[in-house]
């Protein structure tokens, strides 16, 4: 019964997987073996470590707003009474439910060129107009900003379930020894939410390191190549300009990190599962 | 006492108030971006390049939207979302029902390894398998003749791979939960396999089935890099790469269009969460926790 999942597995995830590392090995029209020279000529090119930077710092900047703003927002839904909380959970939780390639249009459009919104409303207020876009530091600043908008709610989500799940008279056996709202903080909430903190954190290191959608539509990596990131450099060098292998040894980047938060997770995941 | 317990109550409603504050400056910056897209898809092309306020509408029109659902070029892509979506979406379950069900309850050989494996492969990003797809679909071509590249059909064969695993590990922890005297009552009066999956553990795992549907429904809606990879032409498109690569001509952006298109577009998981919004939730947390 589990033939076909297996096949899936197999066929369109392993394969593939293993044949990248070959594929990497491979010159660019395919014929030949030319060993780690796709790699060697990365490393002499100043864009990769160019992406490789902005990557990184992509992926981490973005994951801990994201984990801030969601832990900020979880704890305000639930301060509120019960009864108003899945209104504003409804609403909160609307930018991840929108598919980002459409929602990232709506960015490009806020941050228009010549028409921004946000431009029109600095003016307003006396302030000269930003090239959100356009400049290399804007630019990455609004990628971070679009992927933290888009991931923000679903950290919401994770910590409003996990806070949900802290049993109340932990907090009153707290406040009867005196403590303090921080301390509530550090030494209960917490040391509870520590499992699904560790969890999202990673997963959303591995979906934020590996993205493509909104750095390809808000600014396809520009202005010259400023802000791509590991994915959307790979597509441009293997789909755009047909050098395949090179695209795949610039996508075998994201390996190492993928590996090394995976292995965290699943030890996670085996420890619960040896305490059940 | 009276007095610690009065301040502690007005602790609770300056939380409250601060709590009411802070939400709502995050709702104006989690909602502002489908709001302008509304804003601006009721606008003329007109209005929308006039030095007036971005922010309001002067003339609403729905001639955007007229347009759009009158050109058969955007429903072409609306079709080909809908297609592949219900299509990956039947496959999904066909495939993942039955193998959580085999890996929650028939300890075969390797079946431990197999769940790790699944879960391994729900942590793969689609971003390092699209380069070595697009070649071996190029491979399969030359040794069968069958062309993959740019035909609609070739994203309802790459979309399992994203939604196949997560639903068979969702479906793994709900159908674990089932207890197991369950399926040996229905044992013991002669039910075989296919019979407690069918008569037990679809209906009573049903919460689960519909959240791993609706998950499978908007990876398959909104994916962006395999139609945008292995898709090129008008007729093979489906909506998200459809809006960015015909709506917007070289350097000529119609944004009334684009947002119309862009909204219509959201519009498909936004009505699903909108009234299954605790089924979408359920299968949100359950990726994480259920493990």
């Amino acid at each position: 019964m589990a033939l076909p999942l297996i096949l899936i597995i197999v066929l369109l995830v392993g394969y593939p997987a293993l044949f990248s590392i070959h594929m990497a090995t491979l010159n660019k029209s395919m014929e030949r073996f030319v060993g780690f020279e796709n790699f060697t000529f990365l490393f002499s090119r100043e864009t990769f470590w160019m992406v490789v930077r902005q990557s990184v710092v992509f992926a981490v900047t973005a994951v801990v707003f994201k984990a801030l703003i969601g832990f900020c927002v979880a704890h305000f839904v639930h301060n509120i009474p019960a009864k108003g909380q899945r209104k504003w959970r409804g609403m909160l939780l609307v930018p991840w439910v929108i598919p980002p390639a459409m929602s990232t249009l709506a960015w490009l459009w806020l941050f228009d060129p010549s028409y921004s919104a946000f431009n029109w409303i600095l003016e307003g207020v006396g302030i000269a107009p930003v090239n959100w876009l356009g400049d290399p530091n804007w630019a990455r600043f609004a990628v971070i900003l679009v992927n933290v908008w888009f991931g923000a709610p679903f950290f919401m989500i994770m910590y409003l379930a996990a806070l949900k799940s802290v049993p109340e008279q932990l907090y009153e056996a707290a406040a009867i020894d005196g403590a303090n709202w921080w301390q509530k903080l550090w030494y209960v909430t917490l040391p509870m939410m520590r499992n699904i903190i560790a969890i999202t954190v990673l997963f959303s290191l591995i979906v934020t390191f590996a993205n493509f959608d909104i750095v390809r539509v808000l600014t396809a990596g520009g202005p010259v190549d400023q802000t791509h990131v590991f994915a959307t450099w790979a597509f441009k060098l293997g789909i755009e300009s047909s050098d395949l292998p090179l695209g795949a040894a610039v996508s075998l980047f994201m390996f190492p990190i993928l590996a090394i938060a995976a292995i965290f997770i699943l030890r996670d995941i085996n420890q619960r599962g040896n305490e059940a | 006492m009276a007095v610690a317990r009065t301040s502690m109550k007005g602790d609770r409603r300056k939380a409250m108030i601060w709590s009411y504050v802070f939400l709502g400056m995050f709702v104006v910056f989690f909602l502002t971006p489908p709001v302008y897209m509304l804003i601006t898809s009721l606008k003329s092309n007109a209005e929308i390049s006039a030095a007036v306020s971005p922010w309001w509408i002067f003339a609403p029109t729905l001639e955007n939207y007229v347009e759009l659902l009158s050109s058969p070029t955007y429903l072409t892509f609306f079709r080909n979302s809908a297609l592949v979506s219900i299509l990956v979406v039947t496959i999904t379950m066909l495939v993942s029902i039955p193998a959580a069900f085999a890996l929650s309850r028939m300890k075969f050989w390797g079946s431990a390894t197999l769940a790790t494996g699944v879960f391994l492969t729900y942590l793969i990003p689609e971003t390092l398998l699209f380069i070595p797809l697009f070649k071996i679909f190029v491979f399969v071509h030359d040794l069968t003749g069958i062309e993959l590249i740019n035909r609609w059909w070739v994203l309802v064969i790459l979309y399992p791979t994203l939604t196949v695993p997560f639903c068979t590990w969702i479906m793994i922890g709900y159908f674990g939960s089932i207890p197991k005297e369950l399926d040996e009552a229905a044992l013991i009066d002669g039910a075989g396999y296919l019979q407690i999956l069918t008569k037990i553990f679809i209906p009573v795992a049903l919460p689960g089935i519909i959240a791993a549907t609706i998950f499978a429904f908007t990876v398959s809606w909104a994916q962006f890099l395999y139609p945008l990879a292995f898709t090129t032409s008008a007729d093979q498109l489906v909506l998200p790469v459809g809006i960015i690569t015909t709506l917007i001509r070289g350097d000529v952006f119609t944004w009334g269009q684009i947002m119309t298109g862009a909204l219509l577009g959201a519009a498909p998981p936004l009505i699903i969460y909108a009234f299954l919004m605790d089924y979408y939730i359920a299968g949100l947390t359950a990726g994480a926790t259920k493990g």
